[in-house]
């Protein structure tokens, strides 16, 4: 399943970049599987989801828990808390 | 018909006085308006330059849901959020909310409705830099607070019926 996945704030700065496209395996199937198989590929996912808490997931614009499902092609964001206005 | 709303996320500044006026009609009685300005201290943390980020597509999509919810519950006329991202400085605008309605008690509701909902609803963050460094905010149960009463029964007595 490819999916883009974004990172804003201080996420992004932790991640060291804004976006990557991936190739998710057949195992990952909702966005708390995504989370646990990129925190397994290591760094720089490993040191920013133990950085980064609490975090907030968007998925194809709209914040969802973990167990929210992914399709071919949906893009995931993740990022702190907001703070605007 | 005319959209009873209008929402704009931008980098340049806007004319807050111009923007109230632009709602003025003769069904509505009362404008009430926010305008959130930056400040050049964050508790005791000088402040010489804020970057607002945001989440281009997410950020119009969910300032929408914001301002279709605000009409779904009072009775508005017409509806303008502006909230600008980039780099700004202690002073500068950050975002408006205006509301207008026959009534004042429904444009006074929904106004702050809205703004409470932006804070915890629409996807910016803000990153503060001065003397003492860079840091970014953190966000406030307060706000959080602020955005759930919205969710309880205290705050119905203007909602349409």
């Amino acid at each position: 399943m490819k999916l883009t996945i974004l990172y804003f704030a201080r996420m992004r700065e932790a991640i060291g970049r804004s976006r990557d496209v991936v190739e998710a395996p057949a195992t990952v199937s909702n966005l708390g599987q995504l989370r646990g198989w990129l925190i397994s590929r290591g760094e720089p996912w490993s040191s920013a989801f133990s950085q980064v808490q609490p975090l907030r997931i968007a998925l194809d614009h709209v914040v969802c828990a973990d167990d929210a499902t992914l399709r071919d092609g949906a893009e995931v964001a993740f990022f702190p808390p907001v703070t605007g206005g | 018909m005319t959209e009873r709303w209008q929402i704009s996320v931008q980098q340049h500044d806007f004319d807050p006085g111009a923007e109230i006026e632009a709602l003025r009609s003769v069904a509505a009685g009362a404008i009430v308006s926010f305008v959130g300005v930056a400040r050049d201290m964050s508790e005791d943390f000088p402040v010489e330059r804020i970057t607002l980020e945001h989440y281009p597509g997410m950020t119009e999509k969910s300032l929408e849901e914001i301002v279709r919810a605000a009409h779904a519950r009072w009775n508005l006329t017409q509806v303008r959020v502006i909230h600008r991202f980039g780099e700004l400085r202690p002073g500068d605008h950050i975002v408006l909310v205006a509301t207008a309605s026959s009534h004042r008690e429904h444009a006074f509701d929904a106004c702050r409705f809205i703004i409470d909902y932006l804070k915890t609803r629409a996807p910016f963050w803000k990153q503060e830099s001065g003397g003492r460094g860079a840091r970014w905010v953190q966000s406030r149960q307060s706000d959080e607070r602020a955005s759930q009463s919205w969710d309880g029964s205290q705050n119905l007595a203007t909602q349409k019926r």
